[in-house]
This record gives C-alpha cells, structure tokens and sequence, in this order.
C-alpha cells in the first residue's frame, strides 16, 4: 500500500486519545463523558488496526473487534445507570454524584 | 513510464483521502467535546466513527470497517441518541466562565496523557513505524477474519459473547431495579 506510514495513523489515535481524556476529565454531564470515552476506546482500536497492518498480523483486528463487544456492554451499562438515576430524579452531573448511597 | 504515473496518482488519491479522514476525526472529537447540549455531541461522534472507518479502509481493515458503522453507528449511537431524548436536553457550557482550577488541571492532566503516550511510542519504536511492502489480498476480508477468529481465537469469541450476555443482565436488572423503587 501506498500513502502515508503507519506512525501517522498511531499519531492520529494518540490525539484522538486526548481529546477523549480531556472530555470525560472536562465535562460534567454524565452522557458526555460516556460520549468521551467512546472517543478513547476508538483510539486505542485505530492503533490496533494500524498496527496490525505494520507486522502483517490478525489479532491486532480480532482485539480491535473484542473492544467493540467491550465498548457495546459499557454502553449497555452506562446508558442503564443514567436512565436509572433519571428516573430517581437524580442530577445527571458528575460532580454532585458524589456518593455511592443515592 | 504510464503505469509510473497511475501509481504516483493513486499514491496521491491515497493520501488526500487520509488528510480528509483524519481531519474531519480529529475535528469532530473536538466537536463531540465542545458541544453544549449532548444531542449535537452525539451526532458529532457519528462523523467521528465514519472518518475513522475511512482509516480503516486504508488500513486494509475491512470487515472491521463494516462492523465500525453497523456496531457503533448504527445501534450505539442510536441508543445514545434514544436516552438524550429520554432524558431531556440538559444543557452545559464547557468552556463558559472563565477558566476554573478544575479546568486547568483537567487539561493538563490530558496534556500530559499525550505527552506520555508519545514519548512512549516514539521510544519503543522511533523511526521503525513505515510500511513494508503489500499484504496479501485476503488480509481484513469477512472470510479472513473469520476464519482467524473461530480458528486462533475461538476462546477470545466465547469470551466476548459472555461479557456481552453479562452486560445485557446488568442492564436488564438496572431497569427493573428502579422500577420497583418508584412504584414501591
């Protein structure tokens, strides 16, 4: 393949990866730092797929497609406790959920 | 010497689609972050996802590609958007009010997250990070990958459907949980 080296595409994830730190340590409402750490766990898997592509290797892509399934139960998860402290009439700030006792 | 040339502006077709792919990533992860009402950050992350399966493609990753717009696009964010619209528009001005300690220290401590991962990169592997020749056609095709999965990673795939069935419960008895307790 022709066009830019993989270092570019690992460059890529790394700021990618702090934008998303900077969201989810930034922000203060719930769903966007769900939003953020979407944002890290696609960095991580573009610097698995790029670097599968470097050493020619399938299990770069086969964890890349494990982080989805993880991503996919994080949401799963994450979404329930939002819904459910909603429906509590708890704020959806992070920095006043403070407590594990709701 | 033709054929010289067709290379040479394929090599250049290759780069521009990168250039476009990684600036629209980049600037959409900065617009997911930026946005004051959730919804918008949300529909931002959609043009994030699609920039990043652009890099897969290059990446000659294709079946993860497809999985990048049917698993992420098509039902996380949905879901996303669903529980936005569920909860209401909670509106919060990240960068309002001048810059608090909080803030400051929020965007050093991802400064420095970077600044690590780079060093660390660029120590494990400075300047050994290029391309070396071609891989072979099959490689990221659906057939490929599954044939690696269910063959190499057989345990890594049980494993995977597990911790989605796991996750699915959890969420199942979140729901039920609060249920009782408002109508209790």
């Amino acid at each position: 393949m022709s066009g830019p080296d993989v270092a570019w595409y690992v460059a890529v994830a790394a700021v990618l990866f702090g934008i998303g730190a900077l969201g989810v340590l930034i922000r203060r409402n719930t769903l966007v730092v769900l939003l953020s750490l979407e944002l890290m766990l696609n960095a991580g898997n573009l610097a698995l797929i790029a670097l599968a592509r470097h050493w020619h290797n399938g299990a770069g892509q086969i964890f890349a497609l494990a982080v989805m399934a993880v991503a996919a139960s994080e949401v799963c998860v994450g979404l329930g406790l939002v819904v459910a402290l909603n429906r509590r009439n708890l704020s959806l700030d992070v920095d006043s959920l403070s407590e594990l006792k709701g | 010497m033709n054929a010289l040339v067709v290379a040479s502006a394929g090599n250049a077709l290759v780069w521009v689609v990168w250039v476009v792919a990684a600036f629209s990533c980049l600037g959409s992860a900065v617009a997911v972050i930026s946005f004051s009402n959730p919804f918008y950050s949300a529909l931002a992350l959609i043009g994030n996802l699609a920039s990043l399966a652009v890099m897969y493609l290059l990446l000659s990753a294709e079946f993860v590609a497809a999985a990048q717009v049917l698993v992420y696009a098509g039902a996380v964010v949905v879901m996303f958007l669903f529980v936005i619209a569920y909860v209401g528009p909670r509106r919060e001005t990240p960068w309002s009010g001048g810059p608090s300690w909080q803030t400051i220290g929020a965007a050093g401590a991802a400064g420095a997250l970077l600044v690590e991962i780079v060093v660390a990169i660029g120590m494990q592997a400075s300047g050994s990070l290029s391309h070396d020749g071609k891989v072979g056609a099959t490689f990221g095709t659906p057939a490929w990958v599954g044939r690696v999965f269910l063959v190499d990673h057989l345990l890594a795939f049980e494993i995977t459907s597990v911790v989605l069935l796991i996750a699915a419960v959890g969420g199942v008895i979140l729901g039920a949980h609060t249920r009782r307790e408002v109508a209790g």
